[in-house]
């Protein structure tokens, strides 16, 4: 008798970094303040094979192809696990799920690599999520004022400029035009029009 | 005109500040040369071969006399007492000093000015036809939502780290004068049967080293929809765009790989998502922009009454009659006309002008017409709205200030890029080619005989001088650190826009005039009445051009 065919499983493809990893610096900014970074930011790859047992304790950022692989089996560990999504990665590979999550890091492997501002809107906007939203990997400075904008509310700087000068460049605008994360309305409906 | 209001000043002076801060960290070393970069770029400034170039934003491409003659201002304060007017209807200073550089912003924000985004992979100054609100042929005036969207562009927070640079045109008359098939996105306004206004949405468009003409992704875009949508395609843009080459980054090669229908189902896709939320247009909003370009106060004139005074200026003086021909504009008001000052005579580069010269045309525009100006992406300055009565008077002026070229629409009437004589990417000089064939060919009944040419000129592939969509297009080329210019034919920039095809191999500078010489014989052997340049091409093709120039010497 022929054995029926098996079902082929094939192993998702091992997700590779968009250049460089991300660092998880010491201090970074959290709406407005500088604080200490109370999270660990595991990197894609390596050796040793990750599963929900072997894991870190702790507050801890995962990337997303592990979390999703991982998500089932960390429902008890919710308040605890975060994601980074790397720079090909859309907000909507997290979309409805965002509500799990206390925190979603969209990462800059060069500070020209502009895709993470979308993921900070669309998770804000679309998703509805009210988590901490964290900028790692190379923005720079100059960048935290379209940040905020586009729903950032963390900032785990990891150039040389001293983190003083980053919330100044914060504040650079005090108004837009456009309707974004920090503004429902654009301008044409909060001008007088008459 | 769009006058700012208080927001508008705050927000551009808040910008001047920025880049203040962002110059003095540069320069005292806070900022790393490669982090400054898109900053300064995105404000306008590049550092070019011989010194930093400033792109000054002209929304689609409208001046009033005060912002020209603070222009003329800035150019003797701060750089070389010139300035020049560019493919995109901005202006360019060559020579500014990069210290000054935020004065300089802060002198325009004064007058409602900015270089705001004029460079850089973000969105850039939105285009537009310079006959808007005053041509025969056009259905609605553009100009109201080129503000809306400069409006939702300017410092837009979600797109100014995009793949690659971004350009959106507008037309809203039948003759498609801004190019909007050469544009990342052109929109052309339209009406459908139940007389609504709305816009037909071209994507994928540019020129550079692979130029591709936009398709269209949406017939019917129902008015309101306007930002939304544009926001939708950026949106997807900025996600899918290619990152990893610079060469593949714009949004034509997205389309292309993508092929347009999958493209415009992953807008529809994103646009659903967006397209009822705050993005869109309220009918106040649409009000709110008109009323910034209401119709100037014309005098009423009698049907046909200019016209009869013209007929007698132009059969008493021929100058005038040429210029009548070449230079001017009919106008859907009776008793006017538009007037297109030429920045082409022989000998300048074309779209330079003096500080004085510039003065010139604000008091132009103020005796003429109503204080307003605007900046053609030939590169040349249009007078919109000027009496019948009063063009002989016009021209007598324009003549002084050497405006009165009668070229318009002419061989001599080039787009031509700054090139290797001030550019860092040239290949090759652009502006000696130019003059060499506008030396050549100052007949001015040759060139009347030879009528509607255009002639574009850029000095290396990224095609800043539009040479894929001149009837003629030249563009220099490095052949093992020599100069030489490939010629190209058949390609046009209107509604039947096409891309031109290379003739054959390259030539020195030396050669260029008597190659165009050749090329034009043979337009002029083949044509047929009424036929123009590009329409003999169309009908001929390539090859009688080619045989002509490449021929062997018997």
């Amino acid at each position: 008798m022929q054995k029926p065919a098996k079902p082929s499983v094939k192993k998702p493809a091992v997700k590779q970094p968009i250049g460089e990893q991300p660092e998880n610096p010491a201090k970074l900014i959290l709406d407005g303040a500088i604080v200490d970074n109370q999270w660990n930011l595991l990197p894609l790859g390596g050796e040793e094979e990750i599963t929900a047992d072997n894991l870190a304790s702790g507050k801890l950022i995962l990337p997303l192809s592990l979390w999703l692989e991982l998500r089932e089996q960390l429902q008890d560990r919710k308040e605890e696990i975060g994601v980074w999504l790397d720079s090909d990665e859309t907000a909507d590979l997290v979309g409805e799920h965002a509500a799990e999550l206390p925190l979603i890091a969209a990462h800059f492997p060069l500070f020209t690599d502009g895709r993470a501002f979308t993921v900070g809107r669309l998770l804000r906007e679309r998703y509805g999520y009210t988590g901490e939203v964290r900028a790692v990997g190379s923005f720079i400075r100059d960048q935290l004022t379209y940040l905020k904008r586009c729903g950032f509310n963390a900032f785990a700087y990891q150039g040389d400029q001293p983190l003083e000068g980053l919330l100044e460049s914060m504040a650079d605008f005090s108004d837009s035009y456009q309707a974004a994360a920090d503004q429902p309305r654009p301008i044409f409906r909060r001008r007088a029009l008459a | 005109m769009y006058r700012y209001d208080e927001q508008d000043h705050k927000l551009v002076r808040e910008r001047v500040a920025q880049f203040r801060g962002q110059t003095e960290r540069y320069l005292a070393g806070e900022l790393k040369e490669e982090e400054f970069l898109p900053l300064r770029l995105q404000n306008g400034l590049y550092v070019q071969r011989l010194a930093p170039m400033l792109r000054i934003a002209v929304p689609y491409g409208l001046m009033n006399s005060t912002q020209v003659r603070r222009l003329a201002h800035i150019t003797r304060k701060y750089d070389k007492g010139y300035a020049h007017f560019t493919t995109r209807q901005n202006v360019q200073l060559n020579w500014p000093n990069l210290e000054d550089v935020p004065d300089i912003l802060a002198e325009l924000a004064e007058v409602e000015m900015h270089a705001v985004q004029t460079s850089g992979n973000c969105i850039r100054n939105t285009t537009t036809d310079q006959f808007a609100g005053v041509a025969q042929d056009e259905l609605i005036d553009p100009r109201p939502y080129c503000e809306l969207i400069r409006q939702w562009s300017t410092f837009h927070p979600e797109f100014a780290f995009l793949p690659r640079k971004f350009k959106i045109a507008v037309c809203g008359a039948k003759e498609d004068r801004a190019a909007i098939r050469a544009h990342d996105i052109g929109i052309q306004i339209v009406k459908n049967d139940q007389g609504e206004t709305g816009f037909e949405v071209l994507v994928g468009g540019g020129l550079g080293r692979t130029p591709i003409l936009g398709v269209t992704i949406r017939e019917f875009l129902p008015e309101a929809h306007l930002l939304s949508y544009l926001e939708a395609i950026v949106r997807v843009y900025n996600q899918l765009g290619r990152r990893d080459n610079k060469f593949k980054a714009r949004i034509k090669i997205l389309v292309k790989a993508m092929g347009a229908e999958e493209f415009a189902r992953r807008v529809e896709a994103e646009w659903e998502q967006i397209k009822d939320g705050a993005d869109q247009l309220t009918p106040e909003a649409i009000e709110w922009s008109k009323r910034f370009f209401p119709e100037p106060t014309y005098k009423a004139f009698s049907n046909g009454h200019g016209e009869a005074v013209l007929r007698d200026q132009a059969g008493e003086d021929k100058a005038f009659s040429r210029w009548l021909e070449r230079n001017t504009f009919p106008h859907r008001v009776n008793g006017y006309q538009s007037v297109t000052l030429s920045t082409k005579p022989t000998g300048i580069p074309p779209g330079d002008v003096t500080d004085r010269q510039l003065e010139a045309i604000a008091d132009l525009a103020d005796k003429y017409s109503f204080g307003e100006v605007r900046v053609t992406h030939e590169q040349n300055v249009v007078l919109a709205d000027v009496e019948q009565e009063k063009l002989f008077d016009l021209w007598q002026e324009a003549r002084k200030h050497g405006f009165a070229t009668p070229n318009i629409g002419t061989l001599t009437d080039m787009i031509c890029c700054p090139g290797g004589d001030y550019c860092s990417l040239a290949n090759a000089k652009s502006i000696p080619v130019a003059e060499a064939i506008q030396r050549k060919f100052d007949d001015l009944d040759y060139l009347y005989d030879l009528g509607d040419l255009d002639l574009n000129i850029s000095g290396c592939m990224n095609a800043c001088g539009h040479h894929h969509i001149g009837h003629i297009g030249i563009l220099g080329v490095d052949k093992k650190g020599e100069e030489f210019y490939q010629v190209q034919l058949g390609g046009s920039s209107n509604e039947k826009a096409s891309l031109g095809k290379v003739l054959g191999p390259s030539f020195s500078r030396d050669e260029m005039p008597e190659t165009i010489g050749k090329i034009l014989d043979v337009f002029v052997e083949n044509r047929q009445p009424e036929e123009f340049f590009i329409d003999t091409y169309n009908r001929i093709g390539l090859q009688p051009f080619k045989e002509r120039v490449y021929a062997k010497a018997s």
